[in-house]
């Protein structure tokens, strides 16, 4: 076996090794990237930002701990910025495991708003979040299509009592508040087929400004609801929080996960370009 | 980094996670019994999450509450929301798909959820996927603001054209009623290369959502770390790690020695 059919056949271990090798040194080494921002992501953080204190909005957080990595800080980010705006918040999460997400990283949020901290030039108070006032959580409903089309009509038919067990109409931020009409959006965080259905059920059906934040595997299939128009903005993977994150000034996981991300490519586009010499000129020699 | 100190439930609960974490990981090197014990904790634990979250929030305030003021013995009948009684016996049916003899009964509750749910479906699905895209791919091209700002500018005349000429040439490959030669062929060549761009981007994405998930167990046994050694109980921090280091080395002892066996008999 010459040096150019053993380019081609590199034990996937010896792959795996030396990349998870680069992964831990390049995150123990601190260094910035930077991270440019698309106007897909500029479009959801322009949105919330532009909403006045006391507004609603609905947040889906649709997706299992497999998906954790990508989408919890988005979840983050835009959570804490609309608290920090003193706006009030639905939650929901339609996957299986959903709700043990939504609940943990409301707890956190809820515990980093305790800290006075400062933004984009604005430094915030320290405040208390209290489930009722300033966010309910609905929990989760089997059949997502069924329960998003319910919850057109009005929360209280798929949710009749919050994820903690309180009827929905005895808490105080739910007078008055029937159904999508009165969220100024709804921002889809999603690692499922769940998306689909917020856009199919949810958006096309009521009409109400929906974004999205999707996984990395995802998000290059829902680009074309972008360009209809169907969806006013959208986060990507890791980079979409990454460039959510930049615009917040609240630097977290993602944005600390970018230089892995550099590097870690370059490493996979060095084993691509040395299995291909080795292919090409495999092929060339057998070919003569 | 800021260290912080972490509570010994917390200090185990999260050891466990790591050694499940690295369990997962050895799955890189072979299959092995860590990884099948993490594996199948994964799915255990998350079917048993998941029966608890549909009794507390589906069966339990959607309908147990709402039949609470009927009488189990008048069958709930007494009840002020008793038709939720219907959707109960629908439910029930389902179950007789474990009798060989009665499973004919889980076809009704079927037929009515597939009948709902395509009825709510077709009309949506047809303006979401079908007339809202098509319009979308076909805009008036607006010459005026052709470039906009960039080529990536989706609302730049340039992108807009793109999407018109890339659907309708992707179409043509796929067209099989007449042989692929001439320009219909360059058209067909053109369509292939549009359909590669947009697999080499959603490669790219899955690549960067799989370090994503690496990257983020790193973060995670990185701080898991710094807070441990911060910990009250350093002692119970070297035993857990030196029973969770032990279970590998001793793996990777066991794989030398079978090595060893087989470059002997080589």
């Amino acid at each position: 076996m010459n040096i150019f059919e053993r380019m081609m056949s590199v034990d996937r271990r010896w792959v795996f090794l030396f990349l998870a090798l680069v992964c831990v040194l390049t995150y123990k080494v601190d260094f910035e990237v930077e991270v440019r921002v698309t106007d897909e992501v500029r479009k959801i953080y322009n949105f919330i930002d532009t909403l006045k204190p006391g507004d609603y909005i609905f947040v889906a957080i649709d997706y299992d701990p497999n998906s954790l990595a990508e989408l919890h800080p988005m979840t983050y980010a835009i959570v804490e910025q609309a608290w920090r705006k003193n706006m009030k918040i639905v939650f929901t999460a339609l996957s299986q495991n959903g709700p043990g997400m939504a609940d943990q990283a409301i707890r956190d949020i809820s515990d980093s708003l305790k800290l006075v901290k400062t933004y984009n030039g604005i430094t915030y108070p320290t405040r208390d979040i209290v489930n009722g006032i300033d966010y309910i959580f609905l929990g989760y409903k089997p059949y997502p299509a069924l329960v998003i089309a319910g919850m057109g009509q009005n929360f209280r038919l798929p949710f009749p009592t919050d994820y903690y067990g309180t009827p929905l109409d005895s808490l105080p931020m739910m007078r008055g508040i029937q159904n999508y009409n009165q969220m100024k959006c709804v921002i889809d965080i999603s690692g499922t087929s769940g998306i689909d259905m917020w856009i199919a059920y949810g958006q096309t059906r009521y009409g109400f400004p929906l974004a999205l934040g999707l996984t990395g595997v995802m998000a290059a299939d829902y680009y074309p609801y972008l360009n209809s128009g169907q969806v006013f903005g959208m986060m990507g993977g890791i980079l979409g929080a990454a460039q959510y994150e930049k615009l917040a000034d609240n630097a977290g996981s993602a944005l600390d996960m970018m230089r892995i991300q550099l590097y870690a490519h370059m490493v996979i586009i060095l084993f691509i370009i040395i299995g291909n010499i080795g292919f090409l000129v495999s092929r060339r020699a057998k070919n003569q | 980094m800021e260290t912080t100190t972490m509570s010994m439930g917390t200090f185990l609960w999260t050891s466990l996670g790591a050694f499940l974490t690295l369990g997962i990981f050895s799955f890189l090197y072979k299959d092995n019994p860590f990884y099948k014990f993490a594996e199948h904790l994964v799915v255990g634990v998350s079917a048993g999450y998941f029966v608890i979250i549909l009794w507390h929030n589906g069966l339990q305030p959607n309908l147990f509450n709402r039949l609470n003021d009927g009488n189990f013995y008048l069958l709930w009948l007494n009840s002020a929301h008793w038709w939720y009684i219907i959707p109960a016996i629908l439910g029930v049916m389902m179950w007789t798909r474990f009798s060989h003899k009665y499973s004919w009964v889980s076809r009704w509750p079927i037929a009515m959820y597939i009948g709902i749910a395509t009825g709510l479906a077709i009309p949506l699905e047809m303006k979401n996927r079908v007339l809202t895209q098509l319009y979308a791919s076909m805009r008036d091209v607006q010459w005026n603001n052709f470039l906009g700002n960039g080529f990536l500018d989706n609302t730049a005349g340039f992108s807009q054209l793109l999407v018109f000429v890339g659907t309708i040439a992707a179409l043509f490959y796929f067209f099989f009623s007449k042989e692929h030669t001439g320009a219909f062929k360059g058209v067909a060549k053109f369509g292939i290369w549009i359909l590669m761009i947009g697999f080499g981007a959603s490669f790219g994405y899955t690549v960067m959502a799989r370090i994503s998930l690496f990257a983020q167990r790193i973060q995670i046994l990185d701080l898991y770390t710094e807070s441990s050694w911060a910990d009250s109980a350093p002692g119970t921090f070297l035993f857990v790690w030196f029973i969770v280091f032990g279970i590998f080395i001793l793996l990777a002892l066991v794989e030398f020695i079978r090595w060893l066996g087989r470059a002997k008999t080589a």
